[in-house]
């Protein structure tokens, strides 16, 4: 059954709706891969066996009956745990919330339920979002399946761990720099970040909500606009959700598949996204794919957005500033750990203090702090202001290049994965690390990663990103699905088929336990 | 508490000049709260109405209710304000139990109202315009109770508990630009201001408006400036003054505990203070400097709103009649002297006269059955007088009385057998058999009956001593078990004591 596991989404739900297999099989098989693997990569801090292998029973149940289901019905997701899911802990990668288990299902995750997908449960990752390794988890380090030594990326980079590793076809991330993109890229996989406002954030623990948004990870373009789907669209519960009725991203793709669709499509290349700080190899793979572009009939254009270079000190400035209020509530009173003050009287205040001292780790406690000194009187306007007034400038920094062009592409991160370690005793070095994402937050644009070959000299993935203007969403999948079709016909197989194999490993290290 | 040293109000005045300011909460009475769609309902089981949004869980996020909106709007209309164009929500962050998400989603630079005023009049006839700075909309927090203190307090409490009931209710906040030139009067404006937005928010039916269940609350501003200077002195911001008569009492305290501290060489303190009705005392609360940073910033989980102005214009043709123009229309219509009149308004019984009325009773009668008996059975049952009886079932007592067939003492057992739900006040007067006798023929036997029987009495009538009358008008009413129209049967008996063989 192992095979089912390699399968894409799409293929797998061919053969759950001609009956060839079962919805508990494709589960049981992604089960059984997730305890062969995952001691070892770590991308699962929850893995829901008997319920997930219990709700693939009723898809089946329903299909034998008769029902007609969404295709995805059946097919195996695993679930970011930033997102509220009422029968599995949801702990944002935090101490703060070790073990809590919410009362209510993220309106994605009511969708995906209902659509019949099968969560097999909850991937690791940063702590609140907060990084781009997921290395700031309170739970342990998830490996990059390419190289057990390097990061996987972040914040998701267990949602894009699980995929690439073959544990889940699909997954749901968040993405408020970059988190859904930059993992994507690293890990060879697929992820998009829709328009701000395409995908209920209801139910998303919050990290900037001005910026996060929810979106899919998969191996495929198709998979993905699969997913996006399922979970876009409007939603009462999340005012900033969008009421415009969105075309189907699953035929979007389709549509990038035909012959010609690239033919005259308006490529620009982003100039400040470019050069110094670049990895050498992915530059390289960047320009061989544009190259292909051009083959395919695109047309391509160096495009200026020259804003773009204050994007990571604004998004500094607006992240933690909405964090630090968004934190506010992990106050030890209604919900997650509560640790009582070694000394002095347990008064609400000392309690808090403590709980917050022990259940924040040092990234959230340095952006809480950033964003509470934004915001304070004397130094908004400086802060917080200016870096709104960024924004706006980086809108039309979109706004014009997009009067150009169809779609921006750049590569989706300045470097192939880093080792473990490697920046994390630097934060800015970590946070340059989301250059290239950054923009398409504050500016509320859709992006998407698609991977476009290894890095020569270290043999690891590199990701192309794509943005489109906002509410274009379908012309990402239109142009991912079409580069990602001409660099599998150029390299005769997937990207992911490529990377190592990962030997199953031994749940202890000897009879006796762990020594 | 050490009770603090008062200088005599006079005195103080003398000395000083008060400087007011008010801050009013109005709880709104929509269906469901601000931005979630619990039940906004006061006396549920705690914790009942509630949900990830308003328990402040993680990934919950905001709903507007649009129903809030319109009421704000309304509010600020009637209070004279401009209705912004654009409006925000923003975030106000400071950590308390009693708030879920340790923000309170409040408005900052964008209030939805903004600069208004209303004339309030003083007992005596002064007229005193109160400009309004702002009113925006805010959620208002839990209900902590401190558990295991001797005062209910939290100083000195085991524990606190939190029901979050009330958190995430709709507020509007109106806040007053200062008050200056109030003299000795700054009391009763305290009084009668807030006397007056609590009953626009009644008239216009976006507020319960029940102060005894925090539906309107106050937050009294007080300052002293020494006569003569132009230097504002430094203000106290005494808390949730939640009685009409408390913010009286609680803006005279706070002038003369003021007083006396300045007189005395000493400085206010820029603090809140606590009103405790028990003992009409403030005390110290929180220090509060006006570098208090809330670290404001404009909410980004809900949308900036822009109220079309047609929307404002089709809410401001829903005002009603303002309450001041109100009563000065009802007082000169209905005929009232000012002590009747204030007796209605004080009773909280305008709309209830004024139904009655409009069902066909004369003014004064229904008054005087309002604030009489009504308010009286009310008192005794604690309950509130208008929901005891209705307008169009009193106005029929009213015309039953008029009509001759009861008396008052009738009307009175009709009434109760009205409130106990035996029916119209005509289908108790069949079914407890109550008509006043007014068959002459029946009086007039048992008038003679108790003339001749009383030689001595009919004699001094006779005689012109006519208040010796009584005597047998009371034989009568006892005969007749009180059945018969004592004005009548004071006629009759004069008439037969002339006549009788």
């Amino acid at each position: 059954m192992t095979y089912l596991t390699k399968l894409s989404a799409a293929a797998l739900s061919e053969l759950l709706v001609a009956k060839e297999v079962s919805a508990v099989e494709a589960t049981r098989a992604h089960l059984d891969h997730i305890t062969a693997v995952d001691t070892d990569l770590h991308a699962f801090l929850h893995v829901a066996g008997d319920a997930a292998l219990q709700a693939a029973a009723r898809i089946d149940a329903r299909r034998a009956a008769g029902e007609t289901l969404n295709p995805l019905a059946g097919v195996p997701i695993a679930i970011k745990d930033v997102l509220a899911t009422h029968d599995m802990p949801t702990t944002a990668g935090s101490k703060i919330l070790e073990g809590w288990v919410p009362p209510y299902d993220a309106t994605v995750v009511a969708r995906l339920r209902s659509a019949g997908l099968v969560p097999l449960g909850k991937t690791n990752m940063d702590e609140f979002a907060m990084g781009s390794s997921t290395e700031h988890s309170a739970y342990g380090v998830t490996r990059n399946p390419w190289d057990r030594g390097r990061i996987p990326g972040g914040s998701g980079g267990g949602a894009a761990a699980a995929v690439a590793s073959f544990q889940a076809p699909l997954a749901l991330g968040s993405d408020t720099g970059g988190s859904i993109r930059q993992p994507a890229a690293v890990t060879g996989s697929v992820g998009v970040k829709p328009t701000y406002g395409g995908v209920s954030r209801y139910g998303a623990i919050a990290l900037a909500s001005s910026l996060d948004q929810v979106g899919p990870v998969s191996r495929t373009v198709y998979d993905a606009a699969l997913l996006h789907d399922v979970i876009g669209g409007h939603d009462p519960l999340d005012s900033t959700s969008l009421t415009d009725s969105w075309p189907s991203m699953a035929a979007a793709a389709q549509a990038g598949l035909t012959d010609g669709a690239l033919k005259g499509v308006r490529v620009g290349v982003i100039k400040e996204l470019s050069g110094d700080g670049f990895q050498a190899g992915v530059t390289q793979r960047f320009t061989e794919t544009l190259a292909l572009l051009v083959a395919a009939g695109a047309e391509i254009t160096e495009v200026s957005a020259p804003n773009f270079e204050y994007a990571v000190a604004a998004y500094y400035l607006i992240l933690p500033a909405e964090a630090s209020s968004n934190l506010a509530r992990f106050d030890s009173v209604r919900f997650g750990i509560r640790v009582n003050p070694e000394s002095g009287s347990l008064t609400s205040e000392h309690v808090m203090s403590a709980t917050r001292e022990a259940g924040f780790g040092a990234e959230v406690k340095r952006r809480i702090i950033l964003g509470t000194y934004a915001l304070s009187a004397g130094y908004y306007d400086a802060y917080y202001g200016s870096a709104q007034k960024v924004r706006t400038l980086i809108q039309r920094d979109f706004a014009t290049a997009f009067s150009q062009v169809d779609v921006l592409v750049s590569p989706s991160a300045p470097t192939t994965a880093f080792k473990f370690g490697e920046k994390l005793a630097d934060p800015m070095a970590m946070y340059i690390n989301d250059v290239t994402t950054i923009p398409a937050n504050l500016a509320g644009v859709p992006g998407m990663s698609i991977p476009i070959g290894l890095a020569p000299e270290d043999g690891l993935p590199v990701g192309l990103q794509i943005m489109a203007p906002a509410k274009a969403d379908a012309r990402l999948y239109t142009v991912g699905a079409a580069i990602e079709q001409l660099l599998e016909a150029r390299w005769g197989h997937t990207m992911l088929s490529q990377a190592p194999a990962l030997t199953p490993t031994e749940m202890f290290a000897s009879e006796e336990g762990a020594v | 508490m050490a009770r603090a040293e008062l200088m005599d109000f006079d005195e103080a005045l003398e000395l000083f000049e008060p400087v007011l300011g008010f801050e009013v909460h109005v709880e709104l009475n929509t269906k469901t709260k601000m931005f979630c769609g619990c039940a906004n309902e006061f006396g549920s089981g705690a914790n009942t109405n509630t949900c990830p949004t308003c328990l402040g869980l993680p990934g919950g996020l905001p709903q507007v209710n649009k129903k809030a909106i319109e009421s704000s709007i309304r509010l600020g209309l009637a209070l004279g304000c401009e209705i912004a164009e654009h409006s925000r929500f923003a975030r106000k962050n400071y950590f308390y139990p009693d708030t879920a998400k340790n923000f309170q989603t409040s408005q900052y630079d964008d209030p939805i109202c903004h600069d208004g005023s209303i004339t309030i009049e003083l007992e005596s006839g002064r007229l005193v315009t109160v400009e309004i700075e702002r009113a925006h909309m805010e959620d208002d927090a839990g209900k902590l109770t401190h558990m295991g203190g001797a005062t209910g307090r939290i100083q000195g409490a085991d524990y606190s508990l939190v029901d979050y009931n009330r958190g995430g209710v709709p507020l509007v906040e109106i806040v007053t630009q200062m008050i200056e030139g109030a003299e000795h009067d700054a009391p009763e404006i305290g009084k009668t201001y807030v006397a007056a937005i609590r009953e626009i928010a009644k008239a216009l039916g976006v507020s319960n408006a029940r102060m005894e269940e925090g539906n309107v609350r106050c937050d009294a501003n007080v300052s002293l400036r020494v006569r003569g200077s132009n230097v504002l002195g430094t203000r106290t911001e005494t808390k949730n003054v939640n009685s009409l008569r408390s913010v009286e009492r609680a803006v005279r305290y706070e002038i003369q505990r003021q007083a006396a501290v300045l007189h005395a060489g000493g400085t206010i303190t820029q603090e809140t203070r606590h009103w405790h009705e028990d003992t009409g005392m403030t005390s110290a609360g929180r220090p509060k400097s006006d570098a208090d940073d809330y670290r404001y910033f404009p909410e980004p989980d809900l949308l900036p709103m822009a109220p079309s102005r047609e929307w404002v214009d089709e809410l401001r043709l829903t005002l009603p009649e303002a309450p001041a123009a109100r009563r000065k229309r009802l007082q000169a219509v209905w005929g009232f002297v000012n002590l009747e009149f204030q007796d209605v308004v004080n009773s909280d019984l305008l709309d209830a006269v004024e139904a009655t009325v409009a069902a066909g009773a004369s003014a004064q009668a229904a008054r005087k059955w309002w604030t009489g008996e009504i308010a009286r059975l009310a008192n005794a049952a604690g309950v509130v007088a208008d929901s005891l009886v209705t307008p169009v079932q009193l106005a029929a007592l009213i015309e039953l009385v008029e009509a001759g067939t009861l008396t008052d003492r009738l009307a009175r057992q009709v009434l109760e057998g009205v409130i106990a739900g035996e029916g119209t006040p005509a289908e108790v007067v069949d079914s407890r058999g109550l008509a006043v006798v007014s068959d002459d023929g029946a009086l007039i036997a048992a008038i003679d009956a108790a003339l001749l029987g009383q030689p001595d009495v009919l004699a001094k009538i006779r005689d012109g001593k006519v208040q010796a009358a009584g005597a047998v008008i009371g034989a009568v009413m006892k005969a007749m078990r009180g059945q018969a129209d004592a004005a009548r049967v004071r006629e009759l008996v004069l008439e037969r004591a002339a006549t009788i063989e």
